[in-house]
């Protein structure tokens, strides 16, 4: 490994979080974006070929040396970190709707979800998953929702950009064809109701 | 919409009413849902269309509305807010279908087009759900170093000042007022280090005596004040010990150990 390399491990080491390559750039003067990227590279290689327990991992926008999934059982079993408590479903959707559609407000997600949010926004917010970024310009101006960098980091994202596309889904969000819901169709089963 | 449903499945029965638990025997089973499974009615609604296999975008309404009821009714859910205001649109649905239409009738709108719209879209926000729990599933897999908590507010620093900064602010503070009174402060004239020294030199020569042979011989207030708190403080220190013979008696001053060198 090179002098920049190793400095790289070693901050990404002592660092807690998720850095980015612009601050990473900033441990060395002489050091340029391309030399930084250079320097992952070698430096993920270094952990993927050399067989190790922990990868240099992308995500919410950084880089961070995380463990391998294959020993997270062990460790946790000899209660040497604790994992993350799993949210809800009900957290999950309400996240879902955020991530898709923010800035949102609370009648929206409401909406989506068919239930009251208040309660899940909230704890949702005391995470710090999602934080409040405006106010809609409709009436009483609600507050707009939007997600944080926390929420990237929680799923392992690097981006919203990686969330899947909506197209990708199985059910596409559109409007319901109109064979399908046509008056002839429906009459069809007028009787079926009685 | 205003009751606080918090859906939490898995998590047990959720409280819907604010206080202590109530005994669902005693009360009927009021306001303890048990929501095993079900995050709202959307998600109840499209169990009972899985349950029925019915396309989404075809719904009986009628028959989906007494199932929906019945469910809700069975599961205990008939107090909630957000389920009963999708029972009473299934049940407006239910009637808006059995209205009499022309057969001709282009203009048809079908009332359960908003209702597949939502179905649909709840759907879709529930295949990603999905799709976001396994995500975080595989991420909480990778272990990061160790969970650090936040730094301990450190005090601020010392300032560091110099007095011709201290007069500059001073004097900016000052031209900012409008009618700025300045007061002069005297010293107050005490002599507390002449007094201590005089009552040395007297606690050095006699044994004992009265507090009154510290004084010069027409005292002011000051040197009154001064010669207490130099006494005061010899006390402190243990040179002398004060005493009073008599209750309003006068106070007199023994020596209590040798001196100090100072």
């Amino acid at each position: 490994m090179n002098p920049l390399c190793q400095l790289l491990e070693a901050a990404l080491f002592a660092a807690s979080r998720p850095i980015p390559a612009e601050e990473l750039v900033t441990l060395d003067p002489d050091a340029g974006f391309d030399d930084i990227r250079a320097a992952l590279d070698e430096l993920r290689e270094h952990y993927d070929f050399g067989n190790h327990g922990v990868e240099l991992v992308e995500i919410a926008g950084g880089y961070q040396i995380l463990s391998r999934p294959a020993f997270a059982a062990a460790i946790e079993r000899a209660q040497l970190s604790l994992r993350p408590p799993r949210l809800t479903p009900a957290m999950m959707e309400t996240l879902a709707v955020i991530a898709y559609r923010q800035p949102v407000g609370r009648a929206e997600i409401e909406e989506i979800r068919g239930v009251s949010a208040s309660g899940v926004l909230r704890s949702l917010q005391e995470r710090g998953l999602i934080e409040v970024t405006g106010r809609s310009e409709g009436l009483g101006r609600p507050l707009l929702y939007g997600t944080t960098p926390l929420f990237l980091e929680l799923l392992g994202l690097q981006d919203l950009q990686n969330l899947p596309r909506t197209e990708e889904l199985a059910i596409a969000l559109q409007p319901p064809t109109p064979e399908a819901v046509g008056p002839d169709d429906a009459e069809a089963y007028v009787p079926a109701d009685r | 919409m205003t009751a606080p449903l918090t859906t939490t499945p898995g998590l047990g029965p959720v409280i819907l009413s604010p206080g202590p638990p109530i005994d669902p025997a005693r009360s009927g089973g009021g306001f303890v849902v048990e929501l095993e499974s079900f995050s709202g009615p959307l998600d109840l609604l499209l169990h009972l269309l899985r349950e029925e296999q019915i396309e989404i975008a075809d719904i009986p309404i009628a028959r989906i509305a007494d199932q929906f009821l019945s469910a809700i009714h069975e599961l205990g859910l008939n107090q909630a807010a957000d389920y009963l205001e999708m029972a009473s649109r299934l049940v407006r649905l239910k009637a808006q279908m059995l209205l009499p239409r022309n057969a001709d009738a282009e203009q048809w709108e079908d009332p359960r087009a908003e209702l597949v719209r939502r179905l649909l879209e709840y759907q879709q926000i529930r295949e990603i759900s999905h799709w976001m729990a396994g995500a975080a599933e595989r991420r909480s897999l990778r272990l990061a170093r160790g969970y650090l908590p936040p730094a301990p507010e450190v005090p601020p620093p010392p300032l560091v000042l110099d007095l011709q900064d201290l007069l500059a602010a001073v004097e900016r503070v000052i031209s900012a007022m409008l009618h700025p009174v300045l007061h002069r402060v005297v010293a107050r004239p005490l002599d507390v280090e002449g007094a201590t020294r005089t009552l040395t030199e007297l606690l050095a020569e006699r044994e004992e005596f009265p507090w009154t042979a510290a004084l010069p011989a027409r005292p002011t207030i000051s040197d009154v004040l001064s010669v207490l708190l130099a006494l005061l403080e010899l006390a402190r220190r243990g040179s002398c010990a004060l005493l009073q013979p008599a209750a309003f008696g006068p106070l007199l001053i023994r020596r209590e150990s040798t001196l100090p060198a100072t």
